[in-house]
């Protein structure tokens, strides 16, 4: 158990860590791939689109894929597959703003309401649960409605009903993990409430944050559809890869299911990606899985 | 010469639905430097909640401290501010726990835990912290210091653990050393390296012992003074000698015919046919006290006067303690 240690990361610096678990997490590493592609054009979607994603073509409505329109055109005959790397800025900065803000603040909500205890704790969770009475899409309806449509607020619409989620998980994890000897001996070493809180209880509850944090990626594309389908996401004509899917659902699945496939298959690659990304780093961020 | 740590009437009980729990009641003893005193009882009888009260680790509520002081060369631990009590905390008095698996954080280096610890009391840059938590750990006889600092804890055994718990609890010199059950965990040939290794880092560094303990074989190897709880209250206090020798109170005495011995046990009421002697009965639940002296319900010589009234705790020996009616 001790002598397989010698291959272990932790005598090396930063990029063997990296290229340890890169061996060792084979998905995790297609998972960063996907990610980082996706990323990437989306940061550069002027130069990787191939046409302009606005530029309307009567002649091109409803266009198949093939040719010059590779992934097809919508009715208005813009191209479908320079929309899906425009819509990549929307529904990317969307579904990792959101998700890392509502993570972020439901891990500290759920750490304080765990490890503090008593009424603050109480009081907290009953706020929670009114939040989490109102359904998802209904909370980021009023929060948009509030504070008008832009991409802004529709990041902080979708992250605030995130908090209740996250933090209600991760103060369950914290309520035990206070009770763990290493929490009492840390204290009994001098150190001070919260940095026993940030630096041996925080760290110990990245696994199911991880795990949380990239389940939540797919619907929080999903419920920026939703809202812009209502008018409430980002304004048209900017594309986001939900509003392109729930506008074309019903009317062209039939006629030009391009339309509904490609946009599909974008949202689902990228919680695909997020998933095995995460997945591996949970397990890369643990020690104990070294062996 | 005067003892470093000197608690006295230290009471704890604790606030639940139940009514109030009389954890620790008027407990008192001294320990000089260099020295080993072992608080020993049966589970329940309230020696963790002694040493957690030392530390000043009680949960509150539902815990209170209501009364007593324990004072460090000098100092009323009790009475300190919550940040100077955390100076003290590992500092002046360590802390070392029954459960080597789990004291330590699984996703912390084992030199990184000592490193911060010795950071938050000595004030050391990070590279001389580390140094001395290597240095510790060489002091705590693990093999290869400079390697095993770098590990994690699922990757060393229970025995490694626990002296990387004990490096750690001394890597700031500490005038007491509070070990709660410190081998309970392990298994009997890692817990006389243990012990061992406690007593040659205590005479090495000084330090004065509080151990707590359910074990009269680790007693007797370890300590010089004894002190024997039983339901929250101090029944007997003697040297370790007379104690064995000699034991006033029934309840030691049960404990000490409660032990397998090679051969005759003379001096000791065991009973004839050299059986194993038990204790019958439970330890009363502590917020349901009888009136009297709590180990009457369990004791063969118990009468009216035991039932009804508190025994003193007073002494009946030179330098030997005892809180019974009948001795």
């Amino acid at each position: 158990m001790s002598t397989t240690t010698a291959t272990g990361p932790v005598t090396h610096g930063l990029m063997s860590t990296v290229w340890y678990n890169a061996r060792r997490y084979p998905l995790g590493v297609a998972g960063a791939i996907i990610m980082i592609v996706f990323v990437l054009s989306a940061i550069f979607a002027t130069w990787v689109a191939p046409l302009d994603p606005f530029s309307t073509n009567a002649k091109a409505s409803l266009a198949a894929p093939g040719g010059t329109y590779l992934m097809g055109a919508d009715m208005m005959g813009r191209d479908v597959f320079s929309r899906l790397i425009h819509g990549a800025r929307v529904s990317l900065a969307v579904a990792i703003g959101a998700t890392m803000i509502g993570s972020g603040v439901g891990a500290a909500v759920g750490l304080a309401c765990g490890y503090i205890g008593g009424w603050f704790d109480l009081l907290v969770q009953r706020v929670t649960e009114v939040f989490q009475a109102l359904p998802l899409l209904v909370m980021a309806l009023v929060i948009t409605a509030s504070l008008g449509p832009s991409l802004r607020n529709t990041i902080i619409a979708i992250a605030i009903p995130l908090i209740p989620i996250v933090s209600r998980v991760i103060r369950s994890n914290v309520l035990s993990l206070r009770e763990m000897p290493y929490v009492e001996a840390a204290k009994a070493t001098g150190m001070s409430e919260w940095r026993v809180a940030i630096i041996h209880v925080l760290p110990n509850t990245l696994a199911p944050l991880i795990v949380l944090a990239t389940a939540q990626l797919g619907s929080t594309i999903l419920t920026e559809a939703s809202l812009s389908f209502l008018g409430l996401g980002v304004p048209e004509p900017y594309p986001s890869w939900g509003r392109m899917l729930s506008e074309s659902a019903a009317e062209y699945v039939r006629t030009a299911p391009w339309l509904v496939i490609y946009p599909g298959l974008a949202i689902s690659l990228v919680v695909f990606g997020s998933n095995l990304l995460g997945d591996a780093l949970r397990d890369a961020l643990d020690p104990r899985q070294r062996d | 010469m005067a003892p470093v740590l000197e608690v006295s009437g230290l009471t704890t009980v604790f606030h639940t639905r139940r009514g109030l729990v009389q954890a620790v009641q008027d407990v008192s003893f001294s320990v000089e430097a260099g020295e080993t005193l072992a608080i020993v009882g049966e589970s329940g009888c309230g020696k963790t909640i002694t040493a957690l009260s030392l530390m000043r680790l009680i949960p509150q509520p539902p815990g209170e401290i209501v009364s007593g002081s324990v004072k460090l060369d000098g100092t009323d631990l009790l009475r300190l501010s919550e940040p100077e009590m955390r100076k003290m905390r590992g500092g002046k008095i360590a802390m070392i726990f029954q459960e080597p698996m789990t004291a330590l954080n699984p996703l912390m280096t084992i030199g990184k835990q000592i490193t911060e610890m010795v950071m938050l009391h000595d004030g050391l840059p990070k590279a001389a912290a580390r140094t001395r938590a290597v240095e510790m750990l060489y002091h705590v006889r693990i093999p290869e210091p400079e390697r095993r600092a770098k590990e994690y804890p699922h990757q060393m055994s229970g025995g490694m653990r626990q002296r990387a718990m004990i490096a750690m609890a001394l890597a700031c010199k500490p005038k007491v050393l509070v070990a709660d059950e410190p081998t309970t965990a392990l298994d009997v040939t890692i817990q006389a390296q243990i012990l061992d290794l406690i007593g040659d880092l205590q005479r090495e560094f000084g330090t004065a012992v509080v151990l707590i303990t359910h074990d009269l074989g680790v007693v007797a190897e370890t300590a010089q003074r004894v002190v024997v709880m039983y339901a929250g209250r101090k029944v007997e206090e003697a040297s370790v000698e007379d104690l064995f020798a000699n034991p006033l109170h029934p309840y030691p005495r049960g404990l000490l015919g409660s032990i397998p011995r090679v051969g005759s046990a003379r001096g000791l009421d065991v009973s004839p046919d050299e059986r194993l002697r038990e204790i019958s009965g439970m330890v009363p639940a502590l917020n349901d006290l009888p009136p009297g002296c709590a180990f009457a319900p369990r004791c063969t010589q118990a009468d009216d006067k035991c039932r009804s009234q508190i025994p003193p705790f007073e002494l009946k020996q030179p330098n030997h303690f005892a809180a019974c009616w009948q001795a």
